[in-house]
């Protein structure tokens, strides 16, 4: 009995490790090439671990691109987005989930009809303002819309409406105004909410594409994802600079979610038990 | 007595005026909480909205002037023969990858359900794909289905085959495209469907292993109607992303792939026509239509729904 479980067990870990095999390979793929020579990249048969670790890669595509201008939008874009998107929406969050105030239904469903419709429909418009305002390949056009989030509000308000009435009747009757309250009581109660918002929006403002590669199309002015498309249109057969480009890419997200893992997969989790 | 009911009266009189004056604050506090976001949103998303609905009705020129056309950006899109192949890829693309996607992260979910060690690293390492940016993952997809240098081809002429053009056969390259994309998905709509198995309550396993049921016929008459829930919510999420492809497409298909009619997604199709060529009006129509089809979808599955999901 004892060793037909184990046995079974033991299909069960060899089922997964090839599922692992299969996540993990292009990750791993994408490093080692990047350490590589070009004619080492592209020698056929390939080898697989480089013959010996070069840093070539990466010197080159630091002087081929203004890579680390593009480094610094991105990473300016995601701060600039992330802060100031949870902040706006913890404040109408908790307006919504613990205050009473004339047309408060009203507004929250239309602000939540922005959820149900794609994001493409309102790409060309958006494009239209930014070039009216002339920020067009400028830092803020990265991040303007992105601001403002439907969905982080909604998210925000069920953490709030989940914390008991109790804490905010007594700082009330103790004078505390609301703006005291959700700063000092209500904001530090949902910071699990807080966190998974957080951590939402800087991979989402990240890993954007579409939106950057339309505002902004001049190399100073890209962001990581379009930079990398410019990078492979004109570096075709250069492997291990595109490679390089690649790590450097998602390095950031990936060291954020080996120190965050139980957040960004909680997070995720509770999404569908709400569905 | 008499005074006592006086007094209670100009007692509940001064806290009901308390109270109004509280309320009136409230509003004020409440209107200013809410301000930044319903602006933003109205500026930044519910007006463009309803400007793109207009657009869709206009030709859009350059300097952003609007000539009123009627229905003719609709009429031209229902003739144009790429719009027909770009919906045809989508759905293909939808077709496949949600439920695939869907059996391979309900089969890893429950391999990850059983009592075995190692299960969070097992997680954080399927969750990987998901955290990283489609654009850098797409370029290395690329390389590894290169058809002179990539390791698939190596592998395959390594084992006596023959190379294959994985991205630039049109038979083959969307179906290429599916599986980075259920690559980047599967491990992120595991963990939802972990979290709602370990949702389920383990009374019913137990009162099922004492009427001798095995471990098959519990995943299949306990596991997996009880999961039904989540499994809609999966698949709804799926299709709608599913619809709305686009960076893995425009880095691994140039303009000059020979598998570009064959790969186009609706989304690329909008972006050509409103970023490359300029025409937005026409780009907003498709635009329009995407939303169209997204909601008949998800409309069509909330009624289905109740022939298959449980709710307790």
């Amino acid at each position: 009995m004892k060793s037909k479980s184990n046995t079974k067990k033991l299909f069960i870990h060899l089922a997964l490790l090839l599922g692992v095999g299969i996540t993990v390979f292009p990750f791993l793929w994408m490093v080692l090439t990047s350490f590589k020579t070009v004619g080492e990249a592209m020698q056929i048969p390939p080898t697989f671990f480089p013959k010996k670790f070069l840093t070539d890669a990466y010197t080159q595509i630091i002087s081929a691109l203004p890579f680390a201008r593009v480094y610094l939008n991105t990473i300016i874009s995601t701060v600039v987005t992330t802060v100031i998107q949870v902040l706006f929406c913890s404040m109408a969050a908790y307006a919504f989930a613990r205050i009473e105030f004339p047309f408060k239904n009203a507004i929250f469903v239309l602000l939540l009809s922005v959820l149900m419709v794609p994001g493409q429909i309102f790409l060309i418009p958006q494009y239209q303002i930014i070039q009216k305002l002339g920020l067009l390949d400028t830092i803020p056009a990265l991040f303007l819309p992105n601001l403002f989030s439907a969905f982080g509000t909604f998210l925000l308000r069920q953490f709030f409406m989940s914390l008991p009435k109790e804490l905010e009747e007594a700082a009330l009757l103790d004078g505390c105004n609301r703006y005291q309250i959700f700063w000092r009581i209500m904001l530090p109660l949902t910071k699990p909410g807080i966190v998974s918002l957080v951590i939402f929006t800087a991979k989402f403002a990240w890993n954007d594409f579409m939106w950057p590669l339309i505002v902004n199309t001049s190399p100073k002015m890209m962001t990581l994802g379009p930079a990398l498309s410019t990078l492979q249109g004109q570096y075709t057969t250069k492997y291990p600079m595109q490679m390089a480009g690649a790590v450097m890419a998602v390095i950031p997200i990936i060291v954020l979610f080996f120190i965050f893992q139980k957040q960004f997969i909680e997070g995720v989790a509770q999404s569908g038990i709400k569905g | 007595m008499g005074d006592d009911m006086a007094e209670s009266k100009v007692r509940t009189g001064t806290v009901k005026k308390k109270a109004s004056k509280r309320a009136k604050k409230d509003w004020v506090a409440a209107y200013i909480f809410i301000a930044p976001v319903t602006l933003g949103l109205l500026v930044f998303y519910i007006w463009p909205f309803i400007q793109n609905v207009w657009f869709s009705f206009n030709e859009v020129n350059k300097f952003n002037m609007t000539s009123f056309v009627g229905m003719q950006n609709y009429t031209e899109m229902v003739q144009d023969k790429e719009m027909w192949t770009t919906f045809g890829n989508t759905l293909k693309y939808v077709i496949c990858t949600v439920p695939v996607g869907l059996f391979l992260s309900i089969c890893i979910a429950a391999l990850l359900n059983s009592k075995i060690k190692g299960t969070s690293v097992y997680r954080t390492l399927y969750f990987l794909p998901s955290v990283t940016m489609a654009a850098a993952v797409a370029m290395v997809w690329k390389w590894i289905y290169n058809e002179k240098m990539g390791i698939l081809n190596s592998v395959i002429r390594g084992m006596g085959g023959k190379g294959v053009g994985w991205l630039t056969d049109p038979k083959i390259a969307l179906y290429m495209i599916m599986i980075v994309g259920l690559w980047m998905t599967v491990g992120y709509n595991m963990i939802i469907l972990l979290a709602g198995m370990q949702g389920i309550s383990k009374s019913y396993y137990e009162a099922a292993a004492i009427d001798g049921a095995g471990s098959m016929q519990q995943f299949f008459k306990i596991t997996i109607p009880m999961l039904t829930p989540t499994i809609f919510f999966v698949m709804i999420t799926s299709i709608i992303s599913g619809f709305q492809v686009f960076d893995v497409v425009y880095m691994m298909i140039g303009k000059t792939n020979p598998a570009y009619t064959s790969t186009q997604t609706v989304v690329m199709l909008f972006y050509r026509q409103a970023f490359d060529y300029g025409h937005k009006g026409y780009a907003a129509a498709i635009s329009i239509l995407i939303f169209a089809v997204i909601m008949l979808v998800t409309v069509v599955q909330l009624w289905g729904q109740k022939k298959w999901v449980n709710y307790d």
